[in-house]
């Protein structure tokens, strides 16, 4: 095990690098000069000011050793500086993590537990009205454009039925929670705070809702086809053949051979979760790194943007690495292969 | 040579399903609006000529836009943009991955690392995050936008078409092609091609839904379509600021929605149609 | 292990009276089948694939597709089995008829530890313990000479040999002290070298246990090997029963004569008696 854990590791390691090499030669992909780009029209037709740009940011030098630069700079958690917030991209990143998390995390775990059950149930009785229902339902979920549904769950919610905040992640009269984690609800909890708790959980639940619809169809339909795979095996006769009630034969034989492809389809879900963040997160306010990349890319702040791909890109190398993990833990069989 | 006459008896039983059916009827509907064009605009879609963010009603039957333009027109002529594009996106895609997939496949070796060493660093992205940053760098415009979809979607392709042709390399007929001094080419098309166009043809058509919602989303950030172009992505962005004229955004996305579970009923149809485990029970208990 | 439960040798402990099964479209698979299972003998059914013998073991435990409707009577000690509900059968199965499968490699769950696998139905049939079904379980593996037994419950599947494998799926079979051993081709997916030592041992439990066990196999040799009574299936019905001597020195069917006929080392065809006896005393000294 403590092998496979470790090359697992390492590969994960490879890949962030490759991920940099990848912000890194997308940056320098700006068709005409970084230095126009960043330092606006006027300043960049003076050439001593282009030159004087070139040479503080080592733009001057050959490309590999400006990639290597800009590992340095990665170390020191130097991202850059944004062209729209003129702050260091590094520290609007680090105030937007937290709160992308807390969605993100919400909308994964309901998602899960949504998809898996429903999926479940759709095999199980395979063929009658519930399938089919689930069949149309999870189809229309995966169809679903996320910005659309986030406006319309906006419109109706918010606006119309006034029955969910619709903006930021707290009232305007309330204040934030000691910042321990960052994640506000969990924040609240550890200190007590239950009027804070609460007010949190309630401007979370729009955008984590929004967030699990696209997912929870992705989740039925993939549990559906991994449980019907496996509900035919032979060791799942076997079970029955030892005369093990239904209800256990469902959960710890068939529901532990289907779990290597259901876990490989969250760790998808979560990479479209990401992504549906750039979607949502703006039309709730919500201060996350989805907000921070719409206006980045709308303005076209590339530091901005390079710098969300970066630490998207490894926020996701990160749960693959733990989904790989978790495949160890589950099949044995994986741990000497 | 049975089970060529098997697949040909089944796959008329697929395309009874009503499902299936409501998916091609939608998609055609669509295609039919798309090539039609102008012809079945009752406004035009540019001219601000209408009274501004009107509701829909008699004239305008799904109202006007900020600009005083007719919405109903605008949908209709977004289908010309949205769904030719994602259409030619899909088709690249499936050139681009398969062919690099099927090289990856049969000269194995150095090019096959080279090939999967590409898929992974593209596949440690989330899709649409990665099609935003090349879309941003690239600058925005509707083919930087196709092409930064391409640059995140060939990956897919690349990598079934390969675990195919890697099933079928070794497998007698190719050897025996291979033995008898056939050109790589004419190998590709008379032994991989059959094996490979059934699953590709899943693939591609449920991939037509995920292109049309990537290069919306994309439209939707900025990165895509650019005003004035009536572009069902950007329509609803446009309507975010004016979220209390409910029209203005929720037909776009209708629009979108719709062209997404056509396509996606037919591809699902189209592999219950080509799984052989599946394939009988289709028309069993189709109640719905 | 207590012997307490043990029948008593002789005892008529499974009737299998006039079953049939009928497949949909009133396809008929079972024709009419009468059979004993006596305890501490072992009861051979053989019979080529098709002949419904699988079936008739299938539905001994209530297994059957539900698309299947079985009539006649099963009997065990006396209790009705056909037309139970679940929950009746669940307290039949595994705890007082034991079914064993063909292929060890996946009637075994890949994921579940040896140790979990034979003491889950044991701690629910028995309400016993964690502890004290595990000792039943490392006492099992140790009568059937898995080396180790203690460290094995630890283990996976995939650490073990095929024959390792089965014998583990018969101490797993034996744990809640069944009346009736079921096997399905118990050894078809074995190396011929390990077949004749998962014999033995099922010679062995019939006589040291008193289990009535009944042998489904399409391997004549095996058959003539260790069971005591032998019914030849074919095409849903029973072509001939009774003492495997009697059978297999003078069969009464032709169909017995043609299989008899094509074991290994009968080129000629079996002609005379002392052909038969030639042969069977062949396949007793592979035991020996």
């Amino acid at each position: 095990m403590a092998r496979y854990v470790a090359r697992r590791i390492a590969i994960a390691l490879l890949l962030v690098v490759g991920v940099t090499l990848v912000t890194f030669v997308l940056t320098n992909l700006v068709p005409g000069d970084a230095a126009t780009a960043n330092l606006g029209e006027q300043a960049a037709n003076d050439p001593a000011i282009v030159a004087a740009y070139k040479a503080h940011y080592g733009l001057d030098q050959p490309l590999p050793a400006q990639y290597v630069t800009y590992l340095g700079n990665l170390l020191t958690g130097d991202l850059g500086e944004s062209q729209l917030t003129k702050r260091p991209v590094a520290t609007d990143l680090a105030a937007a993590v937290p709160a992308t998390m807390e969605i993100a995390i919400g909308a994964i775990v309901l998602s899960v537990l949504i998809g898996v059950g429903l999926g479940t149930l759709a095999a199980v009785r395979r063929g009658r009205v519930i399938d089919q229902l689930l069949r149309i339902v999870s189809l229309v979920g995966i169809s679903l454009p996320t910005f659309w549904v986030a406006l319309v769950a906006f419109y109706v919610f918010y606006y119309q039925l006034d029955i969910a905040p619709g903006s930021g992640r707290l009232s305007p009269t309330a204040d934030a929670p000691p910042g321990i984690t960052g994640l506000y609800t969990l924040d609240a909890l550890l200190t007590g705070n239950w009027a804070t708790w609460l007010d949190a959980c309630a401007h979370l639940m729009l955008p984590t809702l929004v967030l699990t619809a696209y997912c929870v169809g992705l989740l039925t339909r993939f549990t559906r086809s991994a449980v019907l795979e496996v509900l035919d095996a032979d060791h799942v006769r076997a079970a029955r053949a030892k005369g093990l009630p239904e209800r256990v034969v469902l959960t710890r034989y068939v529901l532990r051979a289907a779990l290597v492809p259901i876990l490989t389809v969250t760790g998808l879900a979560f990479g479209s979760l990401l992504s549906g963040t750039v979607l949502v997160e703006s039309v709730f306010a919500w201060p996350g790194l989805g907000a921070y990349a719409y206006e980045a890319a709308s303005h076209l702040d590339l530091p901005g943007v390079m710098g969300v791909g970066l630490v998207v890109g490894i926020v996701y190398l990160v749960v693959n690495l733990v989904v790989d993990l978790l495949y160890g833990v589950i099949d044995p069989r994986v741990r000497v292969s | 040579m049975n089970k060529i006459a098997t697949r040909r008896r089944r796959l008329p039983a697929a395309w009874r399903t009503p499902l299936a059916l409501t998916g091609a009827v939608v998609a055609a509907a669509w295609i039919v609006i798309a090539v039609l064009g102008p012809l079945v605009w009752p406004h035009d879609p540019l001219a601000q000529d209408l009274p501004r963010l009107a509701a829909p009603g008699a004239g305008y039957p799904l109202g006007t836009d900020a600009l005083g333009r007719d919405v109903l027109s605008r949908v209709l002529a977004g289908a010309q943009v949205t769904i030719p594009l994602a259409l030619l996106l899909v088709g690249l895609s499936l050139l681009v991955g398969g062919l690099l997939g099927a090289v990856a496949g049969l000269f194995g070796r150095w090019a096959d690392e080279a090939v999967m060493r590409f898929t992974d660093l593209v596949m440690a992205f989330p899709t649409t995050i990665l099609a935003m940053v090349v879309a941003a760098s690239l600058g925005a415009s509707l083919l930087n936008a196709v092409l930064a979809a391409l640059i995140v979607s060939w990956p897919s392709y690349a990598r079934v078409i390969r675990g195919l042709v890697l099933g079928v390399r070794t497998a007698e007929f190719v050897l025996a092609d291979r033995l008898l001094g056939f050109s790589t080419a004419r190998i590709l098309r008379s032994d991989v091609l059959p094996v490979v166009a059934g699953p590709m043809l899943v693939l591609a058509s449920l991939d037509v839904g995920t292109a049309t919602l990537l290069l919306s989303g994309l439209s939707f950030l900025g990165l895509g379509a650019r005003p004035p172009t009536a572009e069902w992505g950007s329509m609803v962005a446009q309507a975010v600021v004016n979220f209390d004229s409910w029209w203005l955004g929720v037909f776009p996305g209708l629009a979108i929605l719709t062209v997404v579970m056509a396509f996606n009923f037919l591809g699902d149809a189209l592999r219950d149609a080509l799984d052989p485990r599946t394939a009988g029970t289709i028309g069993e208990g189709g109640a719905l | 292990m207590t012997e307490a439960r043990r029948t008593i040798a002789g005892t008529t402990v499974l009737e299998i009276a006039d079953l049939r099964i009928l497949g949909p479209g009133g396809r008929e698979i079972l024709r009419g089948i009468d059979l004993h299972l006596v305890a501490g003998r072992i009861q051979g059914l053989a019979g080529e694939s098709g002949s419904g013998k699988t079936m008739t073991a299938l539905a001994s435990l209530g297994l059957l597709p539900t698309t299947l409707r079985a009539s006649g009577s099963i009997r065990l000690l006396g209790d009705e089995l056909l037309g139970m509900r679940a929950r009746q059968w669940n307290q039949v199965r595994g705890r007082r008829i034991a079914m064993v499968f063909q292929d060890p490699s996946t009637s075994l769950h890949p994921m579940l530890s040896i140790g979990a696998q034979l003491t889950d139905h044991a701690r629910i049939h028995l309400r016993i313990g964690r502890a004290e079904a595990r000792d039943r379980a490392a006492g099992l593996l140790a009568r059937v000479r898995v080396p180790d037994p203690e460290g094995a419950l630890r283990r996976y599947p995939h650490q073990f040999s095929g024959g390792q494998r089965q014998r583990i799926a018969i101490a797993c079979a034996l744990m809640c002290e069944p009346e009736v051993l079921i096997a399905d081709e118990p050894t078809t997916a074995l190396d011929v070298t390990v077949q004749a030592g998962v014999l033995r041992l099922l010679r062995g439990l019939a006589d040291e246990l008193g289990l009535a066990v009944l042998l489904v196999t399409h391997d004549l040799g095996v058959m003539s090997a260790v069971a005591d009574d032998v019914a030849v299936m074919r095409a849903g019905r029973v072509e001939e029963s009774g003492e495997r001597h009697q059978v297999f020195t003078a069969p009464r069917s032709d169909y017995t004569r043609a299989l008899l006929a094509a074991l290994p080392g009968s080129a000629e065809g079996v002609e005379t008696l002392d052909d038969v006896r030639a042969l069977v005393a062949q396949e007793q000294g592979k035991l020996a």
